[in-house]
């Protein structure tokens, strides 16, 4: 079993949701973010999503957007980001990694060599905002033949016809964005949420995240109920536009309050 | 000149030295350069469909209903008719005599092609946009929604969108970059008149690009009742594919013009590309007739080595907006800046479809720079009286450097998009004349 698995697995076996958090490589620059890296397991997160940054980012709201400027603004390069994964492979050999982003600065070099450089780093999966599975040739088949996996995106707008063509391809776990918009915006209605949730478990195994407008430990608790796992991403982000350089305890405290709401005694990993 | 040379050099596309997958498409499409897109939205390695999954069920309605559209001869009067009696087409095909006869006069003896304009900025709100705005609109009806939202850069789609709201009636949503607010007052009045709602954008460099970024997270989150009525042939497919149909009127027109004015084909047609509406529109009914040369004339800006929008002859292939084309970036993919004297053209990125044929050699593309486009603009008002838009001007620039080099009995068509009433403030600037 790969790493994804197994904490999903663990999670189930502590009946609770995975804790996903998201936070944006090189925010506010490269030399803070594996500090912050490592408040976010030591607050209890399951698996990391580390977000590349893009100049471009058309689907994210306003807290993500400048988390990828800050990061830009600082000097990351694609280089960095590798090692920053390579790196929390090193320290943290159970947690899984995912790199979320955008098509462009994923391919420039080709699919292939971001696939191999994500097997390197030991990434565990990709989330391509903006590579729909009309367009899997650009990396599909390239993460794929280096085992690593793509995490597709279901959304409100994916329905039953279309959820198929969504799954086929899709590994590792499915997210879905659980508002027809930006991250960090509104958020939906928890009963809209279990419907969508429920439709989703009929149609496949993967396992189930839910994200977009999670702010808090409440309502991170009540779609934990529903969902395998959940994703908080711009509320962490804005206590590092808030604190820069000395987020990480503040990440820390914030995380530790999410994954206490997820009802965990037991310790993971 | 050279690039004439190189031009009939690579006129045959079979002919063309290629990329490997490019050569394998028109294999695969002997008869005609005109069938791209492919069944997913395809212009040889360009193009496509990069959007989040949220948006992907409307792009592929909007494709299934453009084609009902499309098959449907009462939307094909309904765009004709709004064409004739609202935009006031056809526009003429006015042979430029004092423009031509002045790049003679300069010109070795027997040399200096005849020099025609196609005269788009005739159109009703002044340039090339109402097409494209009409067409998108009729379907935006076609699929029950009532509300649109467009990017601007100057403001002149956001004032030709405006314009279409208005008609039919529509709630509208201007999305331009905050510093274009400033520096475009008369425009974000004009759209205010029209009944629209203009929202600054300060996100990103608050630019072109970052407004069409914000009209994205716009629609994105209201997909259930908006349209997204995009200016150029540029997007998701088939934002692309039906730019360009709408925009084919510019060429249709022109075929028959030249026809009637000289019983044969141009040798020649020039436009200006931003994103490549009005060149695609001229090109396109052409692009079978290999005896007609054609130049696509990118903003070379202060020149390729400084800052530019020319992202053709100054960068590589990449993704943005939902499209695979060429785009000013960096090594790591980040998107750089562009810059253009024109608003119109200042955008990192191109129309699929121009990357296509710029690969396949079919079209040529020139850089014109910020100071030659400037010059441009002030010898066609002096000469022909007609005060172009200064993209317009990059095309008539093109031709002044091109024309003396033809024979005298070639016949060029420059597409002049837009006028250039626009611009005056930004040409005085740039003369530093105080108004």
């Amino acid at each position: 079993m790969d790493r994804l698995a197994s904490r999903f697995a663990v999670c189930k076996s502590q009946g609770r949701a995975a804790l996903i958090t998201f936070v944006t490589a090189g925010d506010p620059d490269v030399a803070a973010t594996p500090a912050i890296l490592d408040a976010l397991v030591a607050g209890g997160a399951d698996i990391i999503e580390l977000g590349m940054p893009f100049t471009d980012p058309m689907a994210d709201g306003p807290a993500i957007e400048l988390a990828n400027l800050r990061s830009l603004g600082s000097g990351t390069k694609t280089k960095h980001i590798f090692a920053l994964a390579a790196d929390f492979r090193a320290r943290h050999p159970d947690t899984p990694l995912i790199l979320m982003g955008y098509a462009n600065p994923m391919l420039i070099r080709g699919g292939d060599w971001f696939a191999d450089q994500c097997k390197a780093a030991g990434v565990d999966g990709v989330i391509c905002v903006d590579a729909p599975p009309e367009e899997d040739a650009e990396i599909g088949p390239a993460l794929r033949a280096a085992g690593v996996h793509l995490v597709r995106l279901a959304t409100p707008t994916t329905d039953a016809a279309r959820l198929p063509t969504v799954l086929n391809g899709a590994s590792g776990f499915l997210y879905y964005v659980s508002v027809a918009g930006i991250t960090g915006k509104q958020s939906a209605a928890q009963a809209s949420i279990e419907i969508a949730v429920a439709k989703l478990k009929a149609a496949t195994d993967l396992p189930i995240a839910v994200g977009f407008g999670v702010r808090g430990p409440e309502q991170a608790a009540a779609i934990g109920r529903i969902a395998d796992g959940v994703v908080v991403g711009s509320a962490i982000v804005d206590i590092i536009g808030s604190h820069g350089d000395a987020a990480a305890p503040f990440v820390q405290t914030f995380v530790a309050a999410l994954r206490d709401a997820l009802h965990i005694r037991e310790t993971a990993a | 000149m050279a690039l004439i040379a190189s031009f009939s050099s690579k006129r045959t596309p079979n002919s063309v030295p290629g990329k490997t997958e490019t050569m394998t498409d028109i294999i695969s499409l002997p008869n005609s350069l005109r069938s791209q897109p492919d069944a997913n939205g395809h212009f040889g390695a360009f193009g496509g469909r990069y959007v989040a999954e949220t948006l992907m069920p409307l792009i592929l309605e909007l494709e299934k209903v453009y084609k009902t559209a499309k098959a449907d001869p009462a939307f094909d009067a309904e765009f004709a008719e709004l064409m004739r009696s609202y935009v006031g087409r056809p526009n003429p095909l006015y042979y430029a005599g004092r423009l031509t006869e002045a790049l003679r006069a300069k010109a070795q003896p027997g040399k200096g092609a005849k020099i025609y304009l196609k005269r788009e900025e005739l159109n009703h709100t002044g340039a090339h946009k109402i097409n494209n705005c009409i067409g998108q609109a009729l379907l935006a009806r076609r699929m029950g929604k009532k509300k649109v939202i467009a990017e601007t850069g100057a403001g002149q789609h956001g004032v030709a969108t405006a314009t279409v709201a208005a008609l039919f009636g529509m709630e509208c949503k201007i999305f331009m970059g905050a510093k274009d607010v400033e520096r475009q007052k008369p425009n974000v009045f004009r759209m205010k008149l029209l009944g629209a709602e203009v929202i600054p954008v300060h996100s990103g460099s608050s630019t072109l690009k970052d407004s069409m970024n914000d009209a994205l997270r716009y629609w994105v989150s209201n997909v259930h009742d908006t349209f997204y009525i995009i200016g150029t042939a540029a997007g998701p497919h088939p934002y692309p594919e039906l730019v360009r149909d709408f925009q084919s009127i510019i060429g249709k027109e022109t075929r028959a013009q030249i026809m009637e004015a000289e019983g044969r084909l141009p040798d020649m047609l020039i436009a200006p590309v931003g994103g490549g509406s009005n060149a695609i529109g001229l090109f396109h009914p052409f692009l079978d007739d290999l005896e007609v040369a054609m130049i696509g004339v990118e903003a070379a800006g202060e020149g390729l080595d400084g800052k530019h929008a020319a992202s053709l002859a100054g960068g590589v292939s990449g993704i943005l907006h939902g499209n695979r084309t060429y785009l000013l970036q960096d090594e790591d993919g980040q998107i750089t800046e562009a810059h253009s004297i024109s608003a119109g053209l200042d955008y990192p990125g191109i129309g699929p479809e121009h990357s296509w044929l710029h690969e396949i050699g079919r079209v040529q593309y020139m850089p014109i720079r910020d100071d030659e486009a400037l010059t441009s603009f002030q010898t066609l008002s002096k000469l022909e009286g007609i005060i172009p838009a200064l993209e317009s001007a990059h095309a008539v620039a093109a031709a002044e450097q091109i024309a003396p080099t033809l024979d005298a009995d070639k016949i060029i068509v420059i597409n002049l998009s837009g006028r250039g009433d626009k611009d005056i403030f930004t040409v005085a600037d740039a003369l530093g004349v105080e108004m």
